[in-house]
């Protein structure tokens, strides 16, 4: 339990924390940029480099735009007075803390606590390129052939189609 | 408090906080970031099993989450634009609104 | 010709094929009608004449008899057939013959009616079934053409249905017979109960033959009577409805309603006949009384032991013949004045059967057939040519007008009073009187039968005198009383001027009329053919017969009560020509109330209404209520349970089933509402079940681990 970790544990769970409470949506979504930013640096603090800036490259330069662009589009400034929370917010408050509990107490009575210190893995990006085209090569090919989908699916969904509006 | 209990610890904490979010806010797009939260929350797990586990040559941990960053992206896309249609059908994101699919 | 005997059954067939064809046939087809009734009624007088001339030729002491069985009940079978013998012969060729002439007659009557077909139809059928009767080997077939004759008179009488009065006539004629016929019926079970066979002849088995009327006379019964009397007085009412005898003769006037015709076919001579017919048809068992021998016997005895039901049957002809009598003298209606001296010659012939036998009473059966069938058929010649007037008070002085009608009317009426020598019914209603004369038992009914006598040639007189001599009475046209409103078109006549028939009419008449004289002379007591032909013996021309006992005195009488009878007729009706139809009746002016009594026919009608039909109603009514509370309460009450079982069903699946299974339905539909509260489509609420089984399995985990 390092002082790095410390700090950005706080930051993560700052960050995550306000982007779920805070009551404008733009708001939210830069705050969840921060959250990514804080995950990316502890990606990189275990020494998984490359998903460090996998990381920040997808959620933070893709999702959270894509996430900022849709608030944008959503917008409707007709609707403004409505409550930040959903009429069954205590019951998913509640839910979503008892989920905490059961997987803190899971985790504090494992045998995770026994875990000594290893040194810090080498991984190069030729090593994980290697697994990608040799070991894991089945998942990237079906990987491409779901985002493909996914793209024009995406497209499809959100295609605006002035005939059909009434 | 061993490390790999901290970041597991946090994984944790990540996750409920992303699945209260997803469980308590009106609005549908927080309720897709909230999801992402989680899917980063498990992502933390696998890297820090990864770093504290007892194979870290064989890359497991990271391909599974490189796949899962991967698959987490083309679902928020493909969420969004549902969220965009449904939201130029019915004018409004508030899932409290969205409970039937008889339009 | 065996053959005749064979073939008999073509007699009655062919006019009932003739009236089936004819029931058929449109109205418009009036020629084809009228020809299949003439031509099959000739055909059946031809082979009536063959069958004739076989008994003539063949003369036996047994009929010949066909017994073709026919069904079998139990052990014992019913024949069917017919038998030929003397009294066959001699009623197959008068009813053929006196039907043809009439039928021929009926074409120019019922020239200018519309049902023209119905008409030959109807008397084709009746032409049939009275042959039947004639013919019939049984007592059952017998009655089963009898009542085949009834109906048929029954739709004759009615013929002009829509006239109240002739469907009244009609409904009288038919149950007043009906109740003849149940006596008729009673006997004819008891004799099949005795006998147990109503075939006549049978090869020894008969119930007219020595073996059973040995039976029957042998056991007796109520009152002291023998079976064989019993049974003989109960068929008699049979007769005695049909042949019009006191009491059941009311029906008789009232059936001058059918056309003239018809009256002169069935009301004069051929169906009231038909209960003179059926007494000499088993006379065998009216006269049973002493012992018989066991070997058959002939049909008719010159000295009768008088059993019990012949005396019934003398007495109700006796007053039979004077009743119809006396009220003949004061009818005003030229038809029922025939009408009653119709049923006043039915009980002469049926006192000619009770005192002298067959051959008396055939013989006046025959020759009134003729003469009555004449009488009327004149009457209704008369009728046509007064364009529908009945009433003799409206008529008169006819003789100018119809003379060819008048000279046989005159004919006829010489012969019902019996004028001596020439007229066939001196000799036939001597024949009668001498029997009675010479009955052991009592001298009553010779008087009456005299008195009657006197009383025939008195109202026939009248009846002359009205219609005939004198001033024409008529009125002008459109005053006619419209008698018989559909007989003839009267714009085609010409109104208030009476004309004489067409020869279509006359000529039958004149045939029947040389018979109305010449038929005499085959009774008379110089040459008794006639019985003698009905005995199967020869007979012998002598002036022999005039010296029996008795015959002169009797015949001298006999001839002296017509010259009064003519004389006083003269006295009252031709010697003051009656002046207006409206003047008073010569003899009602002497004797206003018996003469009322007697034009009223002794208010029997209204006795009858009074007591026997008040009481049928009284009957009817209780029986009306009887049905209506009892036998309907009955019905209803079970209908009321069953609607009561229905109710209670419906109670039962309205409150129970339905509510056992509706309820069940709610309770499924409930739960299903229930469960339908899972799927609220709110996406937050299927995450928090999610992670409300997440937290239930890891602590499942945790605990299933630890434990």
């Amino acid at each position: 339990m390092t002082v790095s970790f410390l700090i950005l544990a706080v930051i993560t769970v700052g960050g995550t924390a306000a982007a779920m409470g805070l009551r404008n949506a733009v708001h939210c979504v830069l705050a969840l940029t921060v959250g990514f930013a804080g995950v990316a640096a502890l990606y990189l603090q275990l020494g998984a480099q490359f998903v460090g800036f996998t990381q920040i490259m997808v959620y933070v330069g893709a999702v959270a735009i894509l996430a900022v662009f849709a608030i944008m589009m959503t917008h409707n400034p007709g609707l403004v007075e409505r409550t930040v929370v959903s009429k069954h917010w205590l019951a998913g408050s509640v839910v979503a803390a008892a989920v905490f509990a059961v997987l803190a107490s899971a985790i504090g009575r494992s045998a995770a606590t026994l875990q000594q210190h290893s040194p810090q893995p080498v991984v190069t990006v030729q090593q994980i390129g290697d697994s990608l085209m040799h070991q894991y090569v089945l998942p990237l090919e079906i990987m491409g052939l779901l985002l493909t989908a996914a793209l024009i699916g995406a497209v499809v969904i959100a295609m605006d189609r002035k005939e059909e509006t009434k | 408090m061993s490390p790999l209990q901290g970041y597991l610890t946090l994984s944790a904490l990540l996750f409920s906080i992303g699945l209260a979010g997803a469980l308590t806010r009106r609005n549908a797009i927080l309720v897709l970031i909230g999801i992402e939260l989680m899917l980063n929350a498990a992502n933390l797990n696998f890297i820090a099993f990864w770093r504290f586990g007892p194979h870290p040559a064989a890359l497991t941990g990271i391909m599974f989450a490189i796949f899962s960053i991967s698959v987490a992206a083309a679902e928020a896309a493909v969420g969004l634009a549902i969220i965009l249609a449904a939201y130029r059908h019915s004018r409004t994101t508030d899932l409290d609104k969205m409970n039937s699919l008889k339009g | 010709m065996i053959w005749i005997v064979q073939n008999l059954w073509l007699i009655p067939a062919l006019p009932i094929l003739a009236a089936g064809i004819a029931a058929l046939l449109k109205q418009r087809s009036r020629i084809a009608a009228a020809s299949l009734a003439i031509g099959s009624m000739a055909f059946s007088f031809l082979l009536s004449l063959c069958a004739f001339a076989h008994v003539l030729l063949h003369p036996s002491a047994e009929p010949l008899v066909r017994n073709i069985p026919w069904f079998q009940f139990g052990n014992e079978w019913l024949k069917i057939g017919w038998m030929l013998d003397p009294l066959t012969a001699v009623m197959l060729v008068m009813v053929t013959f006196v039907g043809l002439l009439i039928f021929i007659y009926s074409t120019g009557y019922m020239e200018h009616d519309e049902n023209f077909t119905r008409f030959f139809c109807f008397l084709a059928l009746f032409a049939g079934a009275m042959l039947g009767v004639v013919i019939a080997n049984s007592l059952l077939l017998l009655f089963m053409c009898w009542e085949i004759v009834g109906l048929t008179s029954y739709l004759l009488i009615g013929f002009w249905y829509f006239t109240p009065s002739a469907a009244a006539a009609a409904k009288k004629a038919f149950i007043t017979t009906r109740i003849g016929d149940l006596g008729f019926l009673i006997g004819m079970v008891w004799l099949y109960a005795q006998s147990h066979t109503l075939l006549f002849y049978d090869a020894g088995a008969g119930c007219l033959e020595g073996r059973s009327l040995f039976h029957l006379v042998a056991t007796t019964t109520v009152l002291g009577l023998t079976s064989a009397s019993a049974i003989g007085i109960l068929i008699f009412c049979g007769a005695a409805g049909k042949s019009g005898q006191v009491p059941l003769h009311v029906w008789l006037p009232d059936a001058m309603e059918g056309p003239t015709p018809v009256s002169a076919l069935i009301h004069a001579a051929t169906m009231v006949a038909a209960g003179v017919f059926l007494i000499a048809r088993i006379f065998p068992l009216m006269y049973a009384y002493t012992v018989v021998k066991a070997t058959n016997e002939p049909l008719s005895m010159l000295v009768i032991v008088p059993s019990p039901a012949l005396h019934v049957v003398v007495w109700v002809g006796a007053i039979t013949a004077l009743f119809g009598a006396t009220i003949a003298v004061a009818q005003y209606d030229i038809k029922r004045i025939l009408a009653y001296s119709t049923v006043s010659q039915l009980g002469y012939m049926m006192m000619g059967l009770g005192v002298g036998g067959v051959s008396v009473g055939m013989f006046h059966l025959i020759t009134h057939a003729f003469f009555k069938a004449l009488l009327f058929l004149g009457a209704g010649s008369v009728i046509h040519g007064c364009a529908g007037e009945q009433d003799i008070r409206r008529m008169g002085g006819l003789r100018k007008y119809m003379p060819v009608t008048f000279a046989v009317y005159a004919i006829g009426m010489l012969a019902l009073c019996g004028f001596p020598f020439f007229f066939s019914g001196f000799w036939s209603k001597d024949a009668i009187l001498h029997a009675a004369h010479n009955w052991s038992v009592s001298q009553l009914p010779f008087y009456m039968g005299a008195l009657g006598a006197l009383l025939t040639a008195f109202y026939m007189t009248r009846q002359v005198c009205y219609v005939f001599f004198g001033s024409l009475r008529l009125p002008a046209a459109g005053h006619v009383a419209h008698s018989e409103p559909h007989s003839e078109d009267t714009d085609h006549h010409g109104a208030g001027t009476p004309h004489e028939s067409p020869a279509v009419m006359t000529v039958p008449l004149m045939i029947l009329a040389a018979f109305a004289i010449l038929l005499g002379f085959f009774g008379t007591p110089a040459w008794p053919w006639f019985q003698s032909f009905l005995e199967g013996t020869q007979p012998a021309f002598s002036f022999a017969g005039f010296s029996e006992p008795g015959i002169i005195p009797v015949m001298l009488s006999s001839s002296l009560i017509v010259f009064l009878g003519l004389g006083l007729g003269w006295w009252f009706y031709y010697r003051q020509p009656i002046a207006t139809a409206d003047s008073p009746d010569a003899v009602g002016r002497l004797a206003p109330g018996a003469f009322s009594v007697l034009g009223h026919a002794y208010y029997i009608d209204a006795l009858y209404g009074a007591t026997l039909i008040r009481i049928n109603t009284i009957w009817s009514r209780l029986c009306d209520w009887f049905d209506r509370f009892i036998w309907n309460g009955a019905v209803q009450t079970v209908s009321y349970l069953v609607l009561g079982v229905a109710w209670t069903d419906n109670f039962v699946d309205n409150y129970v089933v339905n509510t056992t299974f509706d309820g069940g339905c709610h309770t499924v539909s409930f739960g299903g509402r229930v469960l339908a509260l899972l799927q609220g489509g709110r996406v937050q609420g299927y995450l928090r079940m999610i992670g409300v089984a997440l937290i239930g399995l890891v602590i499942f985990l945790l605990w299933g681990a630890k434990a």
